[in-house]
């Protein structure tokens, strides 16, 4: 008591009169920081996923593409298709461990060497450019076909469609897209780019929906389908990314001023000249940066690829060995050569990432195939990824109107 | 029925008007608004009974309230309202030149190089100012040299631009002031050789001393043009304009010279307008 009344002020006036603009420790005050709690563990709690995934990947991935001596990267991983990984050991007891291409030209070499032990893990050796060509393929058609028709749909819809019932059911149509399941474009793509799309052709198979006789030629356009190739596999890929691209095209058109387009029409400009010279040429580089974006995401696919185009295994790549009728024309063989080229079908990273993860027994020697391409493609997905977003912010800073 | 019969007995009357032999002093009409609704939604219009002369060579200025149509009357004039799809003129004619602009014989984007039309909010493409001014020439497919230059610096003149711009006409037309962006529209607009450039609150956007330097430049473009503007500002009417039209609700309240609008309205509202008692 005695100590507490030597001194007054402070406790005095804090026990007397509360100042109104201290802090005071209620329920609703407790309520408050503990949600911003919460909030910022459930914010940490993605973080420390990514980082996971990321770090992991790396950690396990990056020894298998990086070498510490000069040229610092697996040259092999990059260069060779996948192909079997051959372990064995032979009778004085050194191991080997080995390709199988590279095994059988050593058994070649070797003949009188007895081979004790000998197994094989596939699709653990060789490199992974089977894949990463089919890909790069795969999204290649993707991008012009979802391009294009994107672009028109996008132009139509914003520049020249009138308002209505009709056209508010058909914008839900195409969001609607969005909301189908991977699985299942992949069966449509089956169904339509395999099975049904139009080919011309001297021989239509018994199987073709409908054929039609082309005057004037022994072809016909029949509708037998694509069959299993990286055409129909693009074209699948394509119809699924279209409502990212559409949204992302007319996002682009709508972010051009009206005022451009009233300025060129009134200056006597048509419709489609006002559009491609005052409004496209300001919307592209906004439309392709996006439609990057969308891209990578469709190239990880593996639903959509499984049915129309991708193989675990081809020997190959896609441009060997295309059958051309050597005595035809220039025109004739080049064309030839493009149909035959698109009617391949291809590895593709997500597929080949799905074979090496759950299809094959699972042991020591799988494991740098599985990281290895994992993080290959990962770094790859990122780097368009990271791109678009470098190129939209070049491009908002250049778009000041 | 009753409204169809007048409509016929008046056209050969306004016809016959409009050829001229007998008034002389509508020789010098480049635009006839004769009786004129218009309407953005069936149904409802937003002109009534617009009827006015507009002569050439003059600044014909149209003031009024926000929302009273004179900004929708001049984007009748080039058809630009032709951009929303139900927006129509319901009754009269537009003639300009002798031409019914609504006739369905008349291509709106043949009539738009003859009716040139500035906006309010100043809107150069992001090309250079080379390019801006060239554009009406190059999509009408003219692609020599020397005549895209010989116009961009006529334009540019005309537009009191070119001795600010003349060294860098390749830079980009979005590097200028407020001001001289609004007069490298203007010279793009008449870059085509309108015989009408259409004015829409052309200084609504820009400070004092652009203002003026637009207004200078309006006062001499009248010799080669006749120019409509539509502006909220009544001092910039009294300033640059010719003949003053005030609109009101949807209807033309009174047209006359300038300076009668201004000192000696015949019309009740218009006084109260041009007062400041409302508006």
């Amino acid at each position: 008591m005695e100590v507490s009344t030597q001194d007054p002020p402070l406790d005095a006036s804090a026990e007397t009169m509360e100042n109104p603009l201290y802090k005071k420790h209620t329920a609703v005050k407790r309520r408050d920081a503990t949600i911003s709690v919460l909030l910022g563990v459930a914010t940490y709690a993605i973080l420390a996923c990514a980082a996971f995934i990321f770090l992991d990947i790396m950690r396990k991935g990056a020894p298998v593409v990086f070498e510490s001596s000069f040229p610092f990267v697996n040259t092999e991983f990059f260069t060779q298709s996948p192909e079997s990984l051959i372990t064995f050991e032979i009778e004085d007891g050194s191991y080997f461990e080995m390709g199988s291409s590279e095994f059988y030209e050593w058994k070649r070499e070797n003949p009188e060497t007895r081979i004790v032990e000998e197994h094989a893990h596939p699709y653990s050796g060789g490199g992974i450019l089977g894949p990463l060509v089919g890909t790069a393929l795969l999204t290649g058609i993707c991008i012009v076909v979802a391009l294009f028709i994107g672009l028109a749909t996008a132009i139509f819809l914003n520049e020249y469609s009138s308002k209505g019932k009709f056209m508010d059911m058909l914008r839900l149509a195409i969001m609607n897209l969005a909301g189908v399941p991977s699985i299942v474009f992949g069966l449509f793509g089956l169904g339509l780019f395999c099975l049904v799309a139009p080919v011309i052709t001297d021989v239509p198979q018994e199987r073709a929906l409908f054929t039609i006789p082309i005057f004037f030629t022994d072809s016909y356009l029949s509708f037998e389908g694509w069959g299993t190739c990286m055409l129909a596999g693009g074209f699948t890929l394509a119809v699924m990314i279209l409502p990212v691209i559409i949204a992302a095209c007319e996002e682009s058109l709508k972010a051009i001023p009206m005022g451009f387009r009233e300025a060129s029409l009134a200056l006597g400009a048509t419709k489609w000249q006002s559009i491609s010279k005052s409004v496209l040429p300001y919307a592209f580089p906004g439309m392709l940066t996006a439609s990057i974006l969308g891209i990578t995401r469709v190239a990880g696919e593996t639903a959509p690829i499984m049915f129309t185009a991708a193989l675990a295994h081809k020997d190959k790549l896609p441009w060997q060995d295309i059958p051309v009728n050597k005595n035809a024309n220039f025109l004739a063989q080049s064309g030839e050569w493009t149909s035959g080229f698109v009617s391949q079908s291809v590895q593709a990273m997500p597929y080949h990432i799905y074979t090496v993860a759950a299809r094959i027994p699972q042991n020591e020697w799988t494991r740098p195939m599985q990281y290895g391409s994992v993080f290959v493609f990962m770094v790859v997905v990122m780097l368009f990824a990271a791109l678009s977003i470098f190129l939209r912010t070049r491009y908002r800073k250049k778009m000041k109107w | 029925m009753p409204d169809q019969e007048s409509e016929e007995t008046l056209s050969p009357e306004h016809s016959s008007a409009s050829t001229s032999a007998q008034q002389p002093d509508l020789a010098d009409v480049v635009i006839e608004v004769d009786d004129v609704n218009f309407s953005y939604v069936k149904g409802t219009d937003v002109l009534r009974d617009i009827t006015m002369n507009i002569k050439r060579g003059e600044v014909t200025a149209l003031i009024g309230p926000s929302g009273c149509g004179k900004s929708t009357l001049l984007r009748c004039l080039n058809r630009m309202n032709d951009l929303i799809p139900t927006a129509a003129i319901t009754k009269g004619e537009i003639r300009i030149l002798d031409t019914n602009v609504y006739d369905p014989k008349v291509d709106p984007i043949e009539l738009r190089k003859h009716v040139g039309m500035v906006f309010q909010k100043y809107n150069p493409f992001p090309k250079s100012i080379y390019e801006n001014v060239a554009f009406g020439l190059r999509i009408q497919g003219i692609k020599k040299k020397s005549v895209l230059d010989e116009a961009v610096e006529r334009s540019l003149k005309s537009a009191g631009l070119w001795n600010e711009v003349k060294d860098r006409l390749d830079t980009s037309g979005l590097g200028l002031s407020g001001g001289q962006q609004q007069r490298l529209c203007i010279a793009r607009t008449i870059a085509v050789e309108p015989k009408i450039v259409l004015m829409d609150e052309p200084c609504s956007a820009l400070d004092p001393i652009s203002t003026t330097i637009i207004e200078e430049l309006i006062t001499q473009l009248k010799e080669e043009f006749t120019i409509v503007i539509v502006t909220h500002n009544m001092q910039q009417a009294t300033r640059v304009s010719d003949k003053t039209a005030y609109f009101y609700l949807g209807e033309l309240i009174e047209m006359d010279d300038t300076i009668r609008i201004f000192n000696s309205p015949s019309r009740k509202e218009t006084e109260d307008y041009i007062s400041g008692r409302f508006g």
